[in-house]
């Protein structure tokens, strides 16, 4: 680990302030799950890390006056689990729940969990987001078991590493970006707070340097139903190897809405269009969540070594959608 | 009185010995108290770091350490031998070192903190000279193309192709189990300090404190005499913690450079890479039966890499077990840029097991019968028949009989593939294992104190076992003695020797020495308590803290003791002696229950059954331990640990606790631990207990996961990833 100047804020204010001194040079604390490890191998050198765990007004998870639900940045998975408030978003608990660590549970935040960087092995390794090697491409030549089957035919080959954002995004959910001039913010889908990074200097989201991510808000839960299933292979503290979240929104039985993202699938969370299309007007059984989960997967484009992800994929979503309907999987 | 025979006591009348019993040290080890190396912080400690080759395969064509030397708070920098570039002397041409593989170390520094230490590494200058790689371990014709397989062994014995030709059944397969490193909890590592100029005491994690000493003084110059080896705890070694290694000679090296105390423990991805893995082992079999189901032939081929050197498994093991008298084996070793092997708990056993006994399970699967009945049927060609003799086939047979019934085997097995419509699917599998475990070296100094103290001192070491625990009940129940209240010293090279812990050779090898010196203390303690209370010493006895003659007190122990003199007295013990007290060969069958979900690819153990023989037990709960841990080793590398060598890098990509996956409590399902011991295992005498039940678990698992999806899936561990891959071809 490299030495950097340790600067703690105690409001949001004071926080990307304290990123303004060091544009580009900074890196923020909060559970620290990812970053003091990305920090350890050197993969991350920032000047100065601004430490803003403190900031109290980023940590309430409330009700909004439409009825929905606002998550501060730093509410911890513990704090989202035990929330009547996130309880009312059956698929948020479903993920809470598979982070099966105490201590991520404890330490992680929700906003910390969208920012996590990938956990790609070439990352790890110091090849960069892109797995360059002069000029190889490493996760197209190397072992991509773990990496993406939607969303690959450019030179990332990662898969996002955040739990919660096929979920959140499934519910529409947007995020507030503070920054970088103080009192600046802007609302902005969660669906589109993602990218995939086209170039060695490009990041996996759309914050600049002096921003963070200080709030998510939810639409109202009401009327809706909603799962999500995490493929884990280990029961411990385990990254899903394919994951799927739904929401959907039904009429008399049948589905009116659906809204159906996968995860660690793709260099982003990927909404899946066609699974949404082949469940309207449709009731949720078996059949139809087997159909909503070959959809999914029609447009895959499995790597060397990742074929048996497009199983895992059909398989979140059907167990998502069954989930959502209330079955036990 | 005449000296006492040499055995254990009657197994009735044992208080303590073979009972359950908690560890000794176990309040220390959950409380903190006990100190492993890297607890070791004598004041000035300097934080000790390692430079790792990033390449699999490159020359060192230029080190520069100057500038990490000037880093403020560096205080020595080493460079590992040979790697800075030399002239040949004769030639005048360059001598380069060659780095064999990712993580090779390279040179080392000691700073104030561990910040400053790798700000030194940061410092230090190597240029490269990366070169062809090699880490594909499991592909053989492409080893083959580029040089890089060397054929090992080929044993032919009867007439196979008749064999072959005559038989009813026959099945061939591919089989594969994948390479795993060590994992040590506690990372290899030491603190080292020097003390009155030249005198080294090495905290060392070692499995072997009496025979470290003369590897620190030899490459640093010093006399074994002024080195002292000190290991009083450790969190595993399972075979890669035989040697003072390079690193622990560097971070010895560096304390004298600075005259001050270093401490050099590897981190987690080193400890995974570079100080020990167990070699891979892949196999074409061909295997058959007459009609019966007896097996008449066997063909194999199996190849694997134990890295730079090239080995692999020994063929002398195969098949495992079972041997049909027609048989050939053939082995190549592959030569790869993956760091090295180490022997792993049961050295090539697990391999050899994973390979043979899923082959003839197929074999079974084929047939259409139980594999128990045709385990059964051909435990003639175990090896208790053959000169190897190392487990008995009558015990096998009883063995299998008790694990069925825990398992409920009978009720529960259903032909191949026959697991119902669910996504989840279940199915049984078996397999069973030998190991020799005979007494290792060793020597002890047992003390009695005239107030009755006893305590003990020899130079072995508990990996995690429950050495100390076994020396103090071993002591108690010969001299009736509460077992907490014997002081046990172990961990010292300045002790007594004994012998590395390895093999399964420990518990014997310091058992027997503890009773035979207990026994010549208390044949001189019952001499003298004869001849002051004028009783038949023939007729004295130990227990409840008492002497007592015909089962009637006559004195206290402590009153005893008052006898031997003002000092107090010490007895000697050494071994292994070929008295009875301790033996060897054991064997065991394991049966596993799994769930398959086929959606996922997803296995979790459901039920899963060891039953063993282990002679006679000393400690009950840590044999039982033992047991555990080797079926907890085992579900691991069954379903989800292994070491991924990337073939576009060279590096070994997964060595994080994230990615080298571990099962959690979550993952072990019910775990039935049951020992086979009629009174002829007690009177067999002691035998090491650590490797056996590490080794047919593999090969159960993957019989029970055949069993459940239908299907034999080649290679473990059986991830999601090779499960349904399989299922899709």
């Amino acid at each position: 680990m490299r030495n950097f100047e340790y600067a703690a804020a105690d409001s949001e204010a004071d926080a990307l302030s304290l990123l303004a001194d060091h544009p580009g040079e900074t890196a923020i604390l909060a559970g620290g799950t990812d970053l003091v490890s990305l920090l350890q191998k050197e993969l991350v050198n920032p000047r100065r890390v601004v430490d803003i765990s403190r900031v109290s007004e980023l940590k309430a998870i409330e009700p909004t006056d439409d009825g929905g639900v606002r998550i501060g940045a730093l509410a911890t998975l513990e704090e989202l689990l035990a929330s009547p408030l996130a309880a009312e978003y059956p698929s948020l608990r479903d993920v809470a729940s598979a982070i099966r660590a105490i201590q991520i549970q404890q330490y992680g935040t929700i906003g910390g969990d969208l920012c996590h960087l990938p956990n790609c092995w070439y990352f790890r390794k110091g090849y960069g987001l892109l797995g360059d090697s002069n000029g190889r491409a490493l996760s197209e030549e190397g072992d991509n078991r773990y990496h993406a089957i939607f969303g690959n035919r450019g030179r990332a080959k990662f898969v996002s590493a955040s739990r919660f954002a096929p979920s959140l995004i499934a519910w529409d959910a947007s995020v507030r970006i503070a920054g970088p001039a103080a009192g600046e913010e802007a609302w902005l889908p969660l669906e589109q707070f993602f990218v995939t990074p086209k170039g060695d200097q490009q990041g996996v989201t759309r914050l600049a340097p002096g921003q963070l991510i200080t709030h998510l808000e939810l639409t109202p839960a009401a009327g809706r139903l909603s799962g999500a299933y995490e493929v884990l292979e280990m029961s411990g503290l385990d990254w899903p190897l394919a994951a799927a979240a739904s929401t959907l929104e039904m009429e008399g039985g049948v589905v009116s809405r659906a809204k159906i993202v996968l995860g660690h699938v793709a260099p982003t969370p990927w909404v899946s269009h066609p699974a949404a299309d082949v469940l309207r007007g449709q009731p949720i059984t078996e059949a139809t969540a087997e159909l909503a989960g070959e959809a999914a997967v029609s447009e895959a484009s499995p790597l060397k070594d990742n074929e048996y992800k497009v199983r895992l994929a059909k398989t979140a979503v059907k167990r998502s959608l069954l989930r959502a309907a209330g079955a036990n999987v | 009185m005449p000296e006492l025979p040499v055995a254990w006591k009657p197994q009735a009348e044992n208080v303590v010995f073979g009972k359950e019993v908690s560890r000794i040290d176990g309040v220390d080890k959950a409380t903190g108290f006990a100190k492993y190396s890297a607890d070791i912080n004598t004041p000035g400690t300097l934080h000790g770091k390692l430079l790792q080759s990033p390449y699999a395969h490159a020359r060192i064509k230029a080190i520069d350490v100057e500038a990490a030397r000037k880093v403020p708070g560096v205080k020595a920098v080493y460079v590992f031998p040979d790697r800075a570039p030399r002239t040949n002397e004769e030639t005048g041409e360059p001598i380069y070192f060659e780095i064999e593989h990712e993580g090779q170390p390279i040179a080392a520094v000691a700073a104030e903190t561990s910040g400053q230490a790798d700000d030194g590494l940061r410092a230090i200058k190597v240029v490269y000279e990366p070169l062809e790689f090699f880490v594909d371990e499991f592909h053989l014709p492409r080893a083959v193309e580029l040089g890089r397989a060397r054929p090992i062994r080929a044993a032919q014995q009867g007439d196979l192709e008749g064999a072959f030709k005559a038989a009813a059944h026959t099945i061939t397969g591919m089989y594969g189990i994948q390479t795993i490193s060590h994992m040590c909890l506690e990372p290899h590592g030491s603190h080292c300090e020097f003390t009155d100029g030249d005198h080294l005491t090495a905290h060392l994690s070692t499995q072997n404190v009496s025979g470290t000493p003369g590897q620190f003084a030899s490459p640093l110059g010093l006399d074994a005499a002024k080195v002292h080896v000190s290991c009083d705890y450790m969190g595993g070694g399972f075979g890669s913690k035989f040697a003072a290694d390079e690193w622990d000679i560097a971070c010895a090296a560096m304390a004298r450079d600075a005259q001050r105390p270093v401490k050099l423990m590897l981190d987690r991805a080193t400890e995974l890479n570079i100080p020990g893995s167990r070699p891979s082992a892949f196999a074409e079999i061909t295997v058959a039966a007459d009609a019966d189901g007896k097996l008449v032939a066997w063909d194999s081929h199996h190849w694997g890499t134990s890295g730079p050197q090239g080995g692999t498994v020994a063929p002398t093991v195969m098949p495992y077990v079972f041997e049909p008298k027609n048989r050939r084996t053939r082995a190549t070793g592959i030569v790869t840029n993956r760091g090295p092997d180490r022997a792993w708990r049961a050295p090539n056993h697990p391999q050899a097991c994973a390979l043979t006994q899923t082959a003839i399970d197929d074999l079974a699967a084929a047939i259409g019968v139980d594999p128990y009945d045709l385990f059964l049927k051909n435990l003639d060609l175990t090896w208790s028949a053959t000169s190897r003799n190392p487990a008995d086939k009558d015990i096998y047979a009883a063995e299998l009989e008790i694990a069925a019934k825990l398992m409920d085997w009978k009720a529960k097995w259903h032909p191949r593939g026959e697991a119902g419509d669910g996504p989840v699917k279940t199915g049984l599998g078996l397999a069973l294992h030998t190991w020799g475990g005979a007494a290792g070296r060793g020597t002890c100094t047992v003390a009695i104190h005239p107030d009755g103290t006893v305590e003990t001192f020899s130079g072995t070491q508990d990996l995690g076992t429950g050495t100390r625990t076994a020396l103090a009940v071993i002591l108690a129940e010969s001299f009736g003695l509460p077992y907490e209240k014997i002081k046990v010293h172990i961990g010292s090279s300045k002790y007594p020797m004994s012998g590395p812990s390895g093999g399964s050779t420990t518990i014997g090898g310091v058992s027997g020495p503890h009773r035979r010196a207990a026994l010549k203390a208390l044949g001189r303690i019952y001499d003298l308590v004869a001849a002051k209370h004028s009783v038949d010493a023939g007729t004295l006895t130990a227990a409840n803290e008492q002497i007592l003659s015909a089962g009637k007190p006559v004195c206290t122990w402590a009153e005893a003791c008052s006898l031997l003199g003002p000092m107090k007295v010490e007895f000697q013990g050494e071994g292994p002696a070929n008295d009875g007290l301790t033996s060897a060969q054991v064997g065991g069958v394991q049966m596993a229950e799994v769930a398959v979900d086929v959606e996922t690819g997803v296995t979790k153990v459901v039920r899963y059954v060891a039953v063993q023989d282990i002679g006679t037990i000393v400690c009950r709960e840590q044999a039982k331990s033992q047991v555990l841990g080797a079926m907890i080793m085992t579900i691991a590398y069954a379903l989800s640990e292994e070491r991924i060598m990337d073939n576009a890098t060279g590096r070994f990509v997964n060595a994080d606790l994230q990615h080298y996956k571990l099962p959690r409590i979550g993952d072990i399902g019910e775990l039935i631990v049951e020992f086979y011991e009629p009174e002829s295992q007690y009177k067999k005498g002691v035998i090491g207990l650590g490797e056996p039940p590490v080794i047919s678990g593999g090969a159960a698992i993957s019989n029970a996961v055949a069993n459940a999806v239908g299907q034999r899936i080649p290679v473990l561990p059986l991830t999601p990833k090779r499960i349904l891959d399989s299922l899709r071809s």
